[in-house]
């Protein structure tokens, strides 16, 4: 007894003071998906009513008891429409209605804020697009529609936030996405939901919904010293990509300025339009994305690039309007600390811990 | 007897088992391993999957302990992941998917048809030694470490990430696939072929129904996953990068071979539940199966929608949208059938004269039980609603309501009900009847608390959860050690029965079937003179009426 009642005690204890029945509901999102949630509680109890009472009902009433002699009936062909009539209907109706929510949680706004985040074993590395990186931890402020481009480097994972109601796959190989707008503030579960080996309970983390202004507080205290495009920016030059894409007359590769959301004549006649995805995979496999008026000699850079280094490389090449930064990148090596919208201590902290060659450079955007 | 039940059992003072039987009729280990009696294959197929459902069973166990408290503490993650990993092969691939069809089928089908044996006996025996060899296999995979990619064999984390008995396993399931294909070719070429004179398709009891279906299933299915899984061992073994981004092959092809068989795969389990079902009902009740064709044709129509809606297992995999359309739509159309077949088995027990024996409880309990594992099925086809709700504990417990407490449901209440006709002995009733109810509450406490805890967003396959999960944690672990107890009560007191129990006679339910009017066992022939057919199936005033002549002939 010494032994069981602590622990019965414990149990009950936990029981009557950390018990949920219900996720908290904190994105735009969670209330709609909640209705329709309850909305099917309510046909499924209805459903079961029906059957359990039919069972029981019958039992009763036609027990060998009560009713010694059964009446053999052939079927009905009423009661057969009615009953694949009437679920069929409401199975359609859950069923627009699930799609409305699904294009909803899977169709972000265009004046989403993009986050990057990378799945590997077992860990979520997520980038903010001022550079600021952090891990199984996600920081977005309240009220903002966030929208996340998920990617993995190893295997499958799933990035998954009960509390928000929403779950995106991190595949190798693709970019996928999702979008939530957070209602509350707060820390939420993160969760791994995809089985992905060995420490895959432990790839968990926290999602911390911060007011606008603390948002701002906390990207200021964590930043890296260099947004996403300035990370690659210096890959861009490090990896002699400006040697061919500098934009010049006689340059062998084409001009990158704008090319981000253009369509793209190809070589093999194609057209492609040009997003995060394309980007990647025309760094990767460059022989099947070849612009139209060029030659296929651009080498791959398959397994030389993290994939953190190619969210990189994408932003940087999002922001080209023009070749003036790609000169730049070819007349200097070193990277510039003086870029845009940069708190400057934390630049001048950054350029001091940087090492000086460029392969390190490399091994550390990599990381 | 009382008079609320059907029993009827012979004199036990003057009743005897029939001396030739097929158990009987010859001797020694020999004239087991080398027999073409689908009668006796198909009670080795009974011996050997309850030998590898214990070992599922005991694993099962094994995840309920760990997840007994929130840290990994009983095992370390790797060995909780083989754990899962081996419970979920071993169940799926060694258990779900040959119980009814290659024991109760393999059994009945000859004799409801009025043939002497199944098509091709030599066939069956050897898918009873495919399975055997795939057993063998993952016994050896269990014995040198497991395999720890879950069932569902996910690339690339099992082709390049895992460092286990990946090839080992899949070879398994791969032999264990020619398995089935072969006893479902063998059902197909039966049914067709060898029907009694004046047994119509519209005659057939509705188990040969729902067993055809599915054997259709497993035919045009289980190929896809034997290629799947040769890919993955060929990719494992030497990178041919089928499904590896870098050398321009895609994971998301892997996802749709898996799910092309691993979805109907599910209907392959659970039509032969179905089939038992409206025997059992039937007999039960009384009476005929309310709207017979529309059950038959509901069969059929599960075999052929379940093709079509692999996609979603898929929906929060990157697919495009408007694909995930065409499936859930699809999805939703496959539910209706099963809610037919549960209004028709309620209205069978219309105007009826129900008694409540063991299999009809069994069968009550799968009906509640399928209802639920059918209705929160609706929540996952419904893509808005899978989003949040896939890979949580919310699709564990939908799964297991509908494979454990449809399938193993169905599976108890059709051993129960035909054991007598196999054994020629009845078990002792009472305490079967308290199995049945102890097997449903243990269920109900295992598996409810999983949708709470799903809804709440717990993922599956975790060793370790946060500590606010515990309390539905504790009850679920709870409810499978009286879930455990639930399955144990009929392994002792069937065994108990082979030697104790009464002398069961042809007929024990009065059932109208072509199986109950042989003797109890079986000839290894079954019928000393096939049957000429003249009456449908579940026709009680045609066995009223024979009983009769039976009687006044005597």
């Amino acid at each position: 007894m010494d032994h069981i009642s602590p622990v019965l005690w414990q149990f009950l204890v936990k029981w009557l003071t950390n018990f949920q029945l219900f996720p908290p509901e904190a994105s735009k999102i969670a209330p709609q998906m909640d209705a329709l949630y309850f909305f099917m509680v309510l046909i499924s109890l209805i459903g079961l009513t029906i059957v359990v009472l039919l069972i029981v009902g019958f039992s009763i009433a036609y027990s060998r008891k009560r009713h010694p002699v059964a009446v053999q009936i052939e079927g009905s062909t009423l009661l057969e429409t009615t009953w694949t009539i009437i679920p069929l209907g409401l199975f359609l109706i859950m069923f627009v209605w699930g799609s409305l929510i699904y294009f909803r949680v899977y169709t972000p706004p265009a004046n989403a804020m993009n986050i990057y985040v990378v799945g590997k074993q077992w860990m979520w590395k997520a980038e903010h697009p001022g550079g600021q990186h952090e891990i199984d931890a996600l920081h977005i402020p309240l009220g903002r529609p966030i929208q996340l481009t998920l990617i993995s480097q190893d295997v499958f994972h799933s990035f998954s936030i009960p509390a928000f109601r929403v779950k995106r796959e991190a595949i190798p190989g693709r970019y996928t996405s999702v979008w939530f707008e957070a209602t509350q503030t707060g820390t939420f579960h993160l969760f791994c939901t995809q089985y992905c080996g060995t420490n895959h309970s432990a790839m968990i983390g926290d999602i911390v919904v911060l007011t606008p202004d603390d948002y701002k507080k906390w990207l200021n205290e964590s930043t890296s010293g260099m947004s996403l495009a300035q990370n690659g920016e210096r890959l861009f030059a490090s990896l002699s990509c400006n040697a061919c894409h500098n934009g010049r007359p006689d340059a062998r590769g084409p001009n990158l300025a704008g090319v981000f959301g253009s369509n793209l004549a190809l070589a093999n006649g194609g057209t492609a339009h040009v997003d995060e995805a394309y980007l990647r995979e025309a760094i990767l496999n460059p022989t099947d994305h070849v612009t139209q008026g060029y030659t296929p000699i651009m080498p791959t850079y398959q397994g030389q690039i993290s994939e953190d280094g190619l969210i990189s490389l994408v932003e940087y090449i999002k922001t080209l309007n023009s070749n003036d930064r790609v000169d730049q990148t070819t007349n200097t090596t070193a990277f510039l600390p003086e870029g845009e919208g940069k708190a400057a201590p934390a630049g001048q902290k950054s350029t001091g811990a940087a090492p000086a060659n460029p392969g390190a450079k490399q091994g550390m955007v990599k990381q | 007897m009382s008079s609320s039940t059907i029993i009827r059992l012979p004199d036990q003072s003057t009743a005897r088992i029939p001396k030739v039987n097929f158990l009987t009729k010859e001797n020694g280990l020999l004239s087991w391993l080398l027999t073409g009696d689908h009668k006796r294959i198909a009670t080795l197929y009974l011996i050997s999957i309850t030998f590898f459902f214990a070992i599922g069973g005991m694993l099962a166990g094994l995840i309920r302990l760990e997840l007994l408290t929130p840290q990994s503490d009983l095992m370390a993650a790797d060995t909780y992941n083989k754990v899962f990993s081996m419970h979920g092969i071993i169940m799926v691939f060694l258990f779900l998917v040959p119980s009814v069809p290659a024991t109760l089928g393999n059994f009945l089908i000859p004799i409801m048809i009025g043939a002497k044996d199944l098509a091709l006996p030599k066939i069956n025996l050897l898918s009873w030694y495919l399975y055997i060899i795939a057993g063998g296999m993952m016994l050896y995979v269990m014995a040198s470490g497991g395999v720890d990619t879950g069932w569902t064999f996910t690339v690339p984390l099992s082709t390049h990430y895992v460092n286990t008995h990946v090839v080992s396993a899949g070879l398994a399931i791969f032999v264990a696939g020619f398995s089935s294909v072969f006893t479902g070719l063998n059902f197909i070429v039966t049914i067709h072929k060898m029907r009694a004179p004046g047994m119509t398709w519209f005659r057939l009891p509705l188990f040969v129904w729902s067993n055809y279906a599915a054997s259709i299933l497993m035919v045009l299915g289980t190929p896809v996953l034997a290629i799947t899984l040769v890919l993955i061992v060929l990719e494992r073994v030497m990178g041919i990068g089928v499904f590896d981004p870098a050398k321009g092959g895609d994971p998301i092809l892997f996802q749709h071979l898996f799910w092309f068989y691993s979805h109907p795969a599910v209907y392959i389990m659970i039509l032969p539940g179905m089939a038992v079902i409206s025997e059992v009902v039937s007999t039960f009740a009384r009476k005929r199966v309310f709207g017979y064709t529309a059950v038959a044709f509901s069969s059929v129509a599960i075999a052929v929608f379940a093709f079509f809606v692999w996609e979603h297992h898929m929906f929060i995999m990157g697919v495009s949208n408007y694909s995930t359309l065409v499936f859930s739509l699809l999805t939703m159309l496959v539910a209706v059938p099963s809610a037919i077949k549960i209004f028709n088995w309620s209205f069978t027990l219309y105007k009826g004269s129900i008694t409540f024996e063991t299999p009809m409880l069994y069968a009550f309990g799968f009906m509640g039980l399928f209802t639920i594992g059918g209705l929160t099925g609706v929540f996952l086809a419904a893509t808005g609603t899978d989003i949040h709700l896939t890979e949580t504990y919310f699709i564990v417990a939908h799964f297991h309501f509908v494979m454990v407490g449809g399938m193993l449901m169905a599976f108890l209440s059709g051993i129960h009900f035909w054991w007598p006709k196999w054994t020629g002995r009845m078990y002792p009733e009472k305490i079967s009847q308290l199995a049945a109810l102890v097997t449903f509450i243990g269920f109900n406490l295992t598996f409810f608390p999983q949708f709470i805890l799903g809804t709440l967003g717990m993922p599956r396959r975790y060793a370790a959860y946060p500590p606010e999960f515990q309390v539905l944690n504790v009850f679920s672990t709870a409810g499978a050690t009286v879930l455990g107890i639930g399955y144990l009560l009929p392994i002792l007191y069937l065994t108990w029965s082979l030697k104790y129990g009464e002398i069961a006679g042809d007929n024990p339910w009065q059932a109208t079937g072509l199986e109950w009017q042989i003797q109890s066992p079986p000839l290894t022939e079954n019928f000393v003179e096939i049957p000429i057919v003249d009456h449908d199936a579940y026709d009680y005033e045609w066995l009223e009426r024979k009983e009769k002549e039976v009687t006044s002939v005597g």
